[in-house]
């Protein structure tokens, strides 16, 4: 019963100085407001990147030529490595517990149509990739193992693409449209992806692997061992538990061909999309809890200000004090009287520091376009933490208060 | 003797009281051995000029202070050995404070100022309230209740104070310099307002005063000069402060 009494007291003094109040928990709510909003964009940001990778497909191993660099200079190599067809094929035959497979051969170029043209990565693939990658048919169909075979000049376009040369209203299937100068007959468009920090996704032109390498690019294709050469190779192993021993059994398997010896680097990189999200995912984690740490600071500069002001109010309440003193408060009333207020100044600061928070997060997700992800959590956490900044910052000045002795507090001008 | 035992208990039975400060290398003999006994129902003021000792005596007789030495029993409780919180609780229970300065709260209504001494004595809000009514009702301020401190005059933030030491039922009520801070006409008032309690219901008031009109209202007056008792006699001239009473 005591404490309601307590806590009504607090309000009521804080009521009573209200600009004091409110300059005083803004010190809190800034703190407060600057931890939530930048934990909940670095988390935000976090989820929107792992959802861009797991976008680009789940369990998804990659295959790329050359070594992933460590540093800088750490062994180039003098002539780039190359992965050809027959890598594709001996990867393709021997690799177990994979759902889906697929090639492809990747070069940047120009997609013409009456005046209008449209710069893109065409790339080659065999027919498994865009499911692999994810990518959904909007209209048409997709490049199948007939067009690879026939080597047919067809087009499977994302949506930039169909925005750069057709008028809305348009229909792209059927059009025919020139790439290096050959004519090109548009099959499909795909269902938007939108963009994301790696770039505008929807600007991507699919055709088949055959066709890239032998009539559109030949000679960009031609490797140096007289085979066609390949951009990536694609697998998706059949769940988290093969992924791994496909990412092994595949690095073996282009080891034993290209004739690497054990010990000797890899000429080729191969990865997996888990991989990636979970060295993103912490970097961005770490990042996060970085600006939470700084603008933590800022709520401990907040907490100090909570106490300059209880020892301003206990200087000027000492005969207040000296008072309750000389009408029965014991220690432990005045100090809990200076504690709850502390505590209800720090807190309140917290609250309005979650709206700050919430606000700021919104606004620049809504600036920047990224998802803010407000965490209740973090909410209780740092309203809590407000709570104990209020406690600790209060305690000192609260102890003074109880010491007083009643005589002095009275006497007190 | 046989008129002594029919007396009742002394509120206040403090014998040879002491009390010596250390200042830097010298040591203050404040207190040099007052011994005085206060029945109920008394009226009396503690009279010196500053530096007398009279501010000593009334801290250690509030148990604000205590004594260095000397035994001081007030309404049947031995103090001289009671730690802060026990004296707290003595002081909440048994003495009423009034000062010169009044002490009120700012901005705090009188209902409210007056209910304070009831919140550390741990009683609900209902009976708070309904006390302290009937306390302001007592001094005239029933229909005052809800006045800002700040908002009332000298007089009637005396009065205030005093509702605030009349709610606890105390022992005693302790005023120092209570008309101080007051012109003529309201310190009159704020002396009848003790005359009629004291008469009324039997409240016994001790004045710290060194202010002889004040004196002057009081049944028993005690002198006190460089930290001795040196008078404790009756006032055989006591004024009636009320002129309409």
């Amino acid at each position: 019963m005591f404490l309601i009494e307590v806590i009504r007291l607090a309000f009521r003094t804080l009521i009573a100085n209200p600009l004091r109040a409110i300059l005083t928990l803004l010190g809190i709510s800034i703190g407060v407001g600057a931890v939530i909003a930048l934990i909940s964009i670095g988390n935000g940001v976090q989820h929107y990147v792992t959802d861009q990778f797991s976008s680009a497909g789940t369990n998804v191993i990659t295959v790329t030529p050359g070594r992933m660099q460590r540093g800088f200079g750490g062994g180039a190599f003098a002539q780039p490595a190359q992965l050809t067809m027959s890598d594709w094929r001996a990867v393709a035959s021997g690799v177990q517990g994979t759902s889906a497979m697929g090639v492809s051969f990747s070069r940047a170029s120009n997609i013409v149509f009456s005046g209008k043209s449209s710069s893109v990565n065409i790339d080659g693939i065999s027919p498994q990739v865009t499911s692999i990658q994810g990518w959904t048919i909007a209209t048409g169909r997709f490049i199948d193992d007939a067009d690879v075979a026939s080597r047919s000049r067809v087009l499977v376009i994302g949506q930039s693409v169909a925005k750069d040369l057709f008028e809305s209203g348009e229909d792209p299937i059927d059009q025919s449209v020139r790439v290096n100068g050959l004519p090109f007959r548009i099959v499909g468009t795909l269902v938007s992806k939108g963009s994301s920090f790696l770039g505008d996704q929807d600007a991507i032109a699919f055709t088949p692997i055959t066709t890239a390498q032998e009539r559109l690019f030949g000679s960009q294709s031609q490797g140096t061992s007289g085979e066609r050469i390949i951009s990536t190779i694609l697998l998706q192993a059949n769940d988290d538990a093969s992924r791994p021993a496909v990412q092994r059994d595949t690095a073996q398997i282009l080891a034993d061909k290209r004739k690497i010896e054990p010990g000797e680097p890899n000429d080729f990189t191969v990865r997996s999309q888990a991989e990636l999200v979970n060295s993103f995912g912490l970097v961005l984690a770490a990042l996060t809890t970085f600006l939470g740490a700084i603008a933590a600071i800022s709520l401990l500069v907040g907490g100090v200000g909570i106490m300059n002001i209880m020892l301003v109010s206990v200087t000027e309440r000492t005969r207040e004090i000296g008072l309750r003193k000389a009408i029965g408060a014991k220690s432990g009333a005045i100090l809990s009287q200076f504690l709850v207020e502390a505590i209800v100044l720090a807190t309140l600061g917290g609250m309005v520091g979650v709206l700050i928070g919430v606000a700021g997060a919104n606004l620049a997700s809504r600036l920047a376009g990224i998802p803010a992800d407000v965490q209740p959590a973090s909410v209780l956490v740092a309203v809590g933490f407000s709570t104990l900044v209020g406690l600790f910052f209060g305690l000192w000045p609260a102890r003074r208060a109880s010491r007083l002795s009643p005589i002095e507090a009275l006497r007190f001008e | 003797m046989t008129i002594t035992s029919t007396m009742p208990d002394p509120v206040i039975d403090a014998d040879l009281l002491t009390k010596t400060y250390k200042l830097g290398e010298n040591e203050v003999h404040a207190l040099q051995g007052a011994t005085l006994k206060i029945y109920p129902g008394d009226l009396l003021a503690i009279m010196g000029p500053s530096g007398s000792g009279k501010s000593t005596l009334m801290n250690i007789l509030g148990c604000l202070d205590q004594a260095t030495a000397g035994t001081y029993r007030l309404d049947g409780v031995d103090v001289e050995n009671l730690d802060d919180d026990a004296l707290a609780e003595v002081r909440n229970r048994k003495i009423g404070f009034v000062f010169q300065s009044f002490n009120l709260l700012r901005r705090t209504s009188a209902l409210s100022n007056v209910e304070q001494p009831l919140i550390y004595s741990g009683l609900r809000a209902r009976e708070r309230r309904e006390r302290s009514a009937a306390a302001l009702r007592a001094v005239g301020l029933g229909d005052r209740l809800d006045h800002q401190a700040n908002e009332l005059s000298g007089g009637q933030q005396q009065r205030v104070a005093i509702a605030r030491a009349l709610v606890t039922d105390p022992a005693i009520i302790l005023a120092d310099e209570p008309t101080g801070n007051l012109d003529s006409k309201s310190g009159a008032e704020i002396m009848c307002l003790f005359q009629r309690l004291n008469e009324q219901k039997g409240i016994t008031v001790i004045f710290v005063t060194h202010d002889q009109r004040i004196a002057s209202h009081c049944r028993r007056i005690i002198r006190i000069s460089d930290g001795k008792i040196v008078a404790d006699e009756v006032n055989p001239d006591q004024l009636r402060a009320c002129i309409d009473v």
